[in-house]
């Protein structure tokens, strides 16, 4: 891999994973807003980023003109490996309708409010023993040490594979969302997963157990069982999908919080204001930005778009504009008019957001209640992921 | 609730469960009749507002 060259002109050649906006984003898109409000590059393709609201909406509806068979941010670099079982991509999140519906509807009861509140006692469990490690040392990572802990293996129990391959999930996770232009690690993690789920799918056919993973191989369509090539790629999604968006929210929403002192103590003294605050911490560190692929050549606001451009659904950016929401930049814990796109818009509306909503609110709230005063650690060095989802990597907080 | 339009959010729900349910595939609607009482309209206004597909409108029956 080479270093790309550090972007200088950002309405015209930018670039996701420039440190510059992996570390901070805000500025960069509030200057594009008012100057070039969806800006363009080349590198990697031509893609095209969107940094208003109402653009990024209306892309996300036009489901015709901005198709989601590909929604990486980052185009694979290299060769893309031939993966005859993934024939469908990983419905329901990179087809248009009408796979995207069916196979929509298979999920969707996984993670309906009824189901999502009986895994809120496991979370709130997890939470709990997490801290119960390290709250006697004074310190943590709180990016490593808890946050990135905690959606794995509720999502694992979900699927009903083993929690304890909770880091080795992990890594091929990031393997495909955080390192997709490192060929060896993009294979590497679409490889592991698939080989994973090969065996796992195997295992349920003579054994089925009370799991999203036995559910889908029992499932039909219009009275045929689902083919296994679809529910390979329902099943790598779940995982990929539910790992490390909701960690990444909830590593912003503790550096907030160790950073803004007021904010903190407001909701350890107040616990109904939590509902709000979890909307409004979604909106303020959005980790989600998605891809569409222009279908057919195509004017969108001004922009003359070509079919096979990339447009990246921007919206972390969307939920920073002023034109939609009062004081954007500020973080108002009880904000009361929040129509926030943090789990996008339109047909691809995030499935699991019930889920990462209860999984993000459990996690602040556990820790709060053990642990209501910390703060980032001196001279300590946070470090970011970026692209595709943004949030901490590292958070080193004390809390003597 | 326009059903066409709601996509599962849930922020209806989660803000005024009194008002509103969801099903199991995400869909919501208002509960019973949809009329909402005098100490709701709040609730209802702040699932309006906050609903981001413009799904959910008010008819005020009161004249007022």
């Amino acid at each position: 891999m080479t270093t790309p060259a550090p972007v200088t002109q950002w309405d015209t050649d930018f670039d996701v994973l420039d440190p510059e906006y992996v570390n901070d984003p805000f500025g960069i898109w509030d200057t594009l807003r008012s100057t070039c409000p969806i800006a363009h590059t080349e590198r990697r393709g031509s893609t095209w980023l969107p940094t208003r609201y109402q653009d990024v909406v209306d892309l996300a509806h036009d489901v015709e003109r901005f198709s989601s068979t590909e929604i990486s941010v980052i185009p694979f670099a290299g060769d893309v490996p031939d993966e005859p079982v993934l024939a469908y991509g990983l419905p329901p999140i990179t087809a248009d309708p009408p796979l995207h519906t069916w196979t929509r509807r298979l999920l969707l009861p996984w993670f309906s409010h009824r189901r999502v509140e009986g895994y809120e006692a496991m979370t709130r469990e997890l939470c709990a023993d997490l801290i119960d490690g390290f709250e006697a040392k004074g310190e943590a990572d709180a990016a490593r040490d808890y946050a990135q802990q905690i959606p794995v293996r509720v999502i694992a129990h979900i699927l009903g594979v083993p929690a304890s391959l909770s880091d080795t999930f992990t890594g091929w996770v990031r393997d495909v969302l955080e390192f997709a232009d490192d060929p060896v690690r993009r294979v590497r993690g679409v490889e592991g997963l698939i080989g994973f789920f090969i065996e796992e799918v195997a295992k349920r056919k003579t054994d089925p157990g009370d799991d999203l993973l036995s559910d889908l191989l029992h499932s039909e369509f219009e009275g045929a069982p689902v083919e296994e090539s679809l529910v390979l790629g329902i099943a790598a999604l779940v995982l990929i999908a539910g790992v490390d968006t909701t960690w990444s929210a909830i590593g912003s929403s503790l550096w907030h919080l160790a950073a803004h002192p007021q904010d903190r103590r407001r909701l350890v003294s107040d616990p109904g204001a939590m509902p709000l605050a979890v909307e409004e911490l979604l909106r303020a560190y959005s980790p989600v930005t998605m891809a569409r692929v222009v279908t057919e050549d195509t004017e969108f606001n001004g922009c003359p778009m070509k079919a096979g451009d990339k447009v990246l659904m921007n919206f972390p950016a969307a939920n920073r504009d002023p034109e939609a929401f009062e004081q954007a930049d500020r973080v108002i814990l009880d904000r009361e008019l929040n129509r926030h796109v943090a789990f996008g818009s339109g047909i691809h509306r995030c499935a699991g957001s019930n889920l990462a909503r209860m999984e993000l609110q459990m996690a602040i709230e556990e820790w709060l209640r053990r642990i209501p005063e910390f703060h980032l650690a001196d001279g300590a060095e946070v470090t970011w992921a970026g692209g595709q989802v943004r949030g901490p990597r590292q958070l080193p907080v004390v809390f003597p | 609730m326009d059903p066409d339009k709601c996509q599962g959010h849930a922020r209806c729900y989660g803000l005024a469960p009194q008002i509103f349910e969801v099903d199991d595939y995400g869909l919501a609607s208002v509960v019973g009749d949809g009329t909402v009482p005098a100490d709701l309209e709040d609730k209802a206004r702040l699932a309006i507002a906050n609903c981001p597909e413009y799904a959910i409108s008010a008819i005020d029956e009161t004249g007022s």
